[in-house]
């Protein structure tokens, strides 16, 4: 069972490439963002060419046509799938297969908005987006596309120089050689709070006279991710030999 | 090789890449000639970072290099090259003789509804309130009222851009709604096709039971032609989207929805097209009272021949080869 909403394709030359698909709340706020903007457009429009009679009345309606139906259009087809409300949300709309969006797609699913926002503002689209896996409405099905987020949470490296390399005490496994450094990294999204909550729980395996537990397993991540021992844990020999033969398997493994 | 080694010795390229990938790639963007092999290192990079299990931060830098890498690489064969005018001579007619049993059950749904009320109504004057309220039947007959500057105007007003921007945004709203809503089993584009039918149909009916047939054919007939074939195929093209749902064949029904939608937005291109003249005839031309009636008819007769043979007998061998680019279902 799939939990996450993270989105694979296989390209041709054999890797997987992942995205995140975005849910209906961040689509919902570029909608709305959208919505703003086009009926501020329209208010400033309508008062300008109210100067201008009947004329002006017959080229608000064609304006209106097509902020309606053409503005997502065109944004989605000729700025790289972002609307400006999507922009502002960091998502965008690509083919499902990620590359850049056609202009059928884009056509196909924003004509297909009028069966989307049937039967109440954008019921069955909510519905389709919530029994798809792909968080995909009407529209996408048939155009064949999905919304993913733009921007991925970034490499951040920076804080890793303030942290002390430290060589583990025992044999960890992929998983929790993985957890370590991604522990290390943490991806800008988790508080020192939380950090020194979840450092708590695996204290009882961590070597006696850890004081940091926090600190600690950050110095494993770094050791695991390559960096040399500045300052290795005295941990009594069993543990150091122990050590030194998972460094061993490691290294022969290819490593971390 | 550990993951800060990995990074120390790739940073540059890595960095170069983004650079290089953070331009706007437009549909039309050119590559240097390196960029395929630097593309692929850029993959392997991804491979080696996922296999050896390296942070998931790292990872998922590659994977972004890669995925912007990928967009460049392929997003570009997607774009249809096939040039507009190219479309429009063979394309349109093509997608439509491919589906032409679609557009089959839509004309009938639209013509006999037509049919009928038409009949109807010219018999029995009280017979279009069934479907029309008497507010919209006494603004139709003001209309098209015999001695008018300008028919089809609820007011006289009303000048030739406006009435073209109402075409605009009612007209075609129609048809894509039309379109949309076909996607439920086909029953809204089903909707659609059946009420318009019966409320041009009975208007026609009633005006010319009251004798303002002079006026009205003469009006209708220019625009006519563009505008109700449109509304038919908008209708079509509907009909295709739910009957991919309902009846996917061998393929599942994602799939047929796609394939099936791929079609029916060439058509829906040549109804807005259609729709686009259609506005621009009944605005400029139909309303016009000075044009004899005579001159009217013929040159209507002369667009709903033209839109036919465009449709259904132009270019036959050209045509039936674009055909094959459509899946004949």
């Amino acid at each position: 069972m799939k939990l996450d909403t993270i989105s694979q394709i296989e390209t041709p030359e054999g890797v997987d490439l992942s995205a995140e698909v975005v849910g209906l709340t961040p689509r919902a706020l570029a909608y709305l963002i959208d919505f703003l903007i086009r009926i501020g457009l329209y208010f400033a429009l309508a008062i300008a060419l109210s100067f201008f009679g009947v004329v002006g009345y017959g080229l608000l309606l064609i304006i209106w046509f097509a902020l309606e139906w053409w503005y997502p259009v065109l944004f989605e087809y000729f700025r790289d799938g972002q609307t400006i409300g999507k922009k502002s949300m960091g998502i965008k709309v690509v083919n499902d297969d990620f590359t850049r969006l056609t202009f059928a797609a884009a056509l196909t699913r924003n004509l297909l908005r009028a069966a989307d926002f049937l039967p109440l503002f954008y019921g069955f689209g909510a519905l389709s987006m919530m029994v798809s896996n792909r968080f995909q409405r009407l529209g996408d099905f048939a155009a064949g596309t999905v919304v993913i987020y733009a921007e991925p949470s970034g490499n951040t490296n920076h804080a890793l120089s303030k942290i002390t390399a430290i060589a583990p005490s025992q044999t960890l496994s992929d998983e929790q050689q993985a957890a370590c450094i991604n522990f290390t990294l943490n991806r800008g999204n988790i508080s020192a709070a939380r950090l020194e909550e979840l450092a708590e729980i695996i204290r009882p395996i961590l070597p006696s006279n850890t004081v940091d537990p926090v600190a600690y397993i950050k110095g494993v991540g770094k050791w695991l991710m390559g960096a040399t021992s500045e300052a290795p844990a005295d941990d009594g020999s069993l543990d150091r030999s122990l050590e030194k033969e998972s460094a061993a398997s490691l290294d022969s493994g290819g490593g971390k | 090789m550990k993951q800060l080694e990995f990074e120390s010795r790739n940073q540059d390229f890595w960095r170069e890449m983004d650079d290089f990938l953070s331009q706007d790639i437009g549909p039309k963007a050119s590559f240097p000639g390196d960029f395929p092999k630097r593309y692929r290192r850029l993959c392997q990079h991804l491979a080696i970072a996922k296999s050896r299990g390296y942070a998931i931060s790292l990872v998922s830098h590659l994977n972004d290099l890669v995925k912007r890498g990928y967009q460049a690489m392929y997003g570009n064969k997607s774009i249809d090259r096939q040039n507009m005018l190219q479309f429009f001579a063979y394309g349109f007619p093509a997608v439509l003789r491919s589906n032409s049993r679609f557009l089959w059950v839509a004309a009938a749904v639209f013509v006999l509804p037509y049919v009928v009320y038409m009949l109807g109504c010219w018999v029995n004057d009280q017979l279009l309130y069934s479907i029309m309220d008497s507010r919209s039947v006494r603004m139709m007959e003001t209309m098209y009222e015999p001695g008018l500057d300008k028919f089809g105007r609820e007011r006289q007003s009303a000048s030739d851009i406006m009435m073209f921007g109402h075409y605009i945004s009612n007209n075609i709203g129609i048809a894509f709604r039309c379109f949309a809503t076909g996607i439920f089993a086909g029953l809204g584009s089903l909707f659609v096709l059946a009420y318009n039918g019966l409320v041009i149909g009975g208007v026609s009916g009633h005006l010319s039971n009251l004798g303002y047939g002079e006026t009205f054919y003469p009006f209708v007939i220019g625009h006519g032609s563009f505008e109700l074939t449109a509304i038919v195929f908008s209708g079509a093209a509907g009909l295709m989207l739910g009957y991919a749902l309902i009846a996917p064949g061998k393929l599942d029904r994602k799939t047929a929805l796609r394939k099936a939608a791929g079609d029916a937005i060439k058509v829906m291109y040549g109804v807005f097209v259609m729709l686009m003249i259609a506005a621009f005839i009944e605005a400029f031309w139909s309303s016009s009272s000075l044009t004899p009636n005579a001159v009217k008819y013929a040159v209507g007769a002369f667009l709903w021949v033209f839109v036919f043979y465009y449709c259904f007998f132009f270019a036959r061998t050209r045509v039936a080869a674009y055909q094959s680019l459509y899946g004949t279902r």
